[in-house]
């Protein structure tokens, strides 16, 4: 026993040297790419910032069309004027079939898709971080059957299914955020797993079970406040992706017709007439808010996602 | 052990733990100790002797791969029967653990003040407001001048003897009658260690507070411990008076362990400590031992007591 206890050692022991000398060969290499590129580093950063204000200044304009669109908007978006008009001082981007302003409809279905977005991603947000956290934390059976069951629903391919649901539910924008929600929380839970596992083993959260505090009280003061910083780039990518479904279902007829997003007015140009007239002030402004918006908040959520990856490589660096 | 006059606080008896994987590793075996109220229990031993998982056996630490047979007995209540829940009510109220790396002890994104204030939160189910006032006065208690400024701190923001004392603070909140420190003075520099070192004996004349000392600084348990265990590979080898320990140990690994230290002559003992996984036969120690007899590499001696204090050794009849 004891002597194959040693060779093993041995063998670690050489593996060991092996990777050391490895390390070593990279370590000139990746110093000399360090100072060559770092000019260009440094111009990538500065254009990566200016991506970041970008997206952040877009964000908050659709977030403001949202929050006060009748500042926005020209007219109510159930006002009727004169239906298929072109753009004109009046209208700015025309009018659609039934005469509604379609600049106030643009504005006013702001609301309704954002709406959508943040509603499902905090639903997808909350089940995957409690889920996440209790598999992290309490390890074991519970785990096994959490993560089991995480990815039985990353197996399930989403559109479809969502396309099956909206066809028997009555298509309303509740059941969309909820369908969505409750679809989407798999890789939150996934990381925040893996977050909680980590810091589990961390020494204030060992000396947090020794004063003899509750798992609860563990998760949701010692570690979740931890975790944060992973989780709010996760939460705007959930709501980008949301708001994409969100469009994708509504242009398939399956959203809520009562309230407008930019999803149905989408659908409504296509279904109504808008693409065989070449009415393009009709399908045109929908998509590219729905493009801006996402990509806004997509670039959002990466600049926090790289600001995370710097904060811990300092981390590494300090430790 | 022999009856005394004041109660005992702790006592373990004949415990074992061994970890399971591949192959069963037994790292801790027939370690039976007690401690009195308001005494100080010094283990000592070579790192990777098991010091620290008779701390974690005591708290409930231990990983789930883990076996362990035996008794903890903790003011007559048997504590490796007890499940998490009973156990969570133990820890902090009537045990604490000051553990190895004080930085990484404390939550980086609470304030010193807020970590201080929370067993009281949520044991006491004292207020915010009152609870950091008592965190306050701990911090005074702890030596700290610029209490009202500190409890604003962040564990960051500190020095690792400052962080210590945060800990030990924060620890003896809740008045525990066992603390159980857990390498205290490992990482702190000498003037760090002498201050912990008046904060610990505050706490033992002030309070009354049991202390279960786990250090290889030898000197630092001179200064503090009343009775010191040495462990090696796993067992109790010496168990005595802090003072007849340092004055006339009887193990020759005792011995071996005081001549290596620098006012002795910095003389170490030949050779490693075993690995666990495959313990000599007979005596633990007889591979490193200057005075070993044919029955020693071939019996396994018993843990003996000879006025007072207990060895495990044959020379000693």
């Amino acid at each position: 026993m004891s002597q194959s206890a040693c060779i093993e050692g041995s063998c670690m022991k050489e593996a060991c040297v092996e990777e050391n000398s490895e390390k070593r060969q990279e370590k000139p290499g990746f110093k000399l790419f360090g100072e060559v590129s770092f000019r260009s580093f440094r111009k990538h950063e500065s254009s990566l910032a200016l991506f970041n204000w970008i997206s952040i200044l877009l964000f908050t304009f659709f977030l403001f069309m949202a929050f006060f669109p009748s500042s926005l908007a020209p007219y109510a978006p159930e006002e009727r004027f004169i239906p298929y008009e072109a753009p004109s001082g009046r209208h700015l981007l025309g009018t659609n079939d039934i005469g509604n302003d379609i600049l106030s409809e643009l504005v006013f279905g702001a609301r309704i898709s954002i709406t959508v977005g943040f509603a499902a991603a905090l639903i997808s947000t909350l089940i995957g971080t409690v889920l996440g956290l209790c598999a992290g934390y309490f390890r074991g059976v519970l785990d096994e059957l959490l993560m089991g069951f995480t990815d039985v629903v990353l197996v399930i391919p989403k559109i479809p299914l969502i396309i099956v649901l909206g066809a028997f539910l009555r298509p309303s924008i509740w059941i969309l955020i909820l369908v969505l929600g409750l679809l989407s929380w798999e890789s939150t839970a996934r990381v925040t797993r893996s977050k909680a596992l980590q810091l589990r083993e961390a020494g204030y959260v060992k000396s947090a079970q020794c004063m003899g505090f509750s798992p609860y009280h563990i998760m949701t003061s010692d570690i979740f406040p931890n975790i944060i910083h992973v989780l709010l780039p996760k939460f705007m990518l959930a709501i980008a992706s949301a708001m994409i479904s969100e469009a994708s279902l509504s242009f398939l007829g399956l959203g809520d017709i009562s309230l407008k997003s930019w999803g149905i007015m989408l659908s409504f140009a296509f279904f109504r007439g808008g693409f065989i007239r070449d009415m393009w002030w009709w399908y045109m402004p929908p998509g590219i808010c729905i493009t801006f918006c996402v990509l806004s908040i997509a670039l959002v959520g990466f600049g926090l996602e790289a600001k995370e990856k710097e904060y811990s490589e300092e981390g590494a660096n300090i430790s | 052990m022999k009856s005394h006059a004041s109660s005992t606080l702790l006592e373990v008896r004949d415990l074992e733990v061994s970890f399971q994987g591949i192959e069963t590793v037994t790292v801790l075996s027939g370690i039976s100790f007690s401690i009195r109220e308001s005494e100080t229990l010094a283990l000592v031993g070579e790192t990777g002797c098991g010091k620290s998982v008779v701390a974690h056996t005591i708290m409930h630490l231990l990983p789930p791969e883990s076996r362990v047979k035996g008794a903890v007995e903790f003011k007559g209540k048997n504590l490796l029967g007890l499940n998490e829940k009973e156990m969570t009510k133990i820890r902090g109220k009537e045990i604490a653990i000051i553990f190895q790396d004080p930085s990484l002890a404390l939550n980086p994104v609470y304030s010193i003040g807020h970590q201080l204030a929370e067993p009281l939160r949520v044991h006491q189910k004292e207020k915010k407001k009152a609870a950091l006032s008592r965190a306050a006065i701990a911090l005074k208690c702890m030596s700290f001048e610029n209490f009202s400024e500190c409890i604003n701190y962040y564990p960051s923001w500190c020095s690792g003897g400052m962080n210590q004392r945060f800990l030990i603070a924060a620890s003896t909140m809740l008045n525990p009658a066992l603390l159980i420190a857990d390498e205290p003075s490992k990482g702190l520099d000498k003037k760090c260690v002498a201050e912990l070192e008046t904060e610990l004996k505050k706490l033992k004349v002030e309070r009354k507070t049991s202390l279960l000392l786990i250090s290889h600084d030898l000197g630092f348990v001179q200064r503090l411990a009343n009775r010191i265990a040495v462990m090696y590979a796993g067992e109790i080898i010496e168990l005595a008076d802090s003072s007849s320990v340092f004055e006339k140990p009887l193990h020759p690994y005792t011995r071996g362990l005081l001549n290596s230290l620098p006012e002795k002559g910095f003389i170490p003992i030949p050779g490693f400590s075993p690995p666990l996984n495959s313990p000599p036969l007979g005596c633990r120690f007889h591979p490193r031992c200057p005075l070993r007899e044919k029955y020693c590499i071939q019996v396994h001696p018993e843990l003996k007591e000879i006025d007072g204090r207990a060895v495990r050794c044959f020379l000693y009849p």
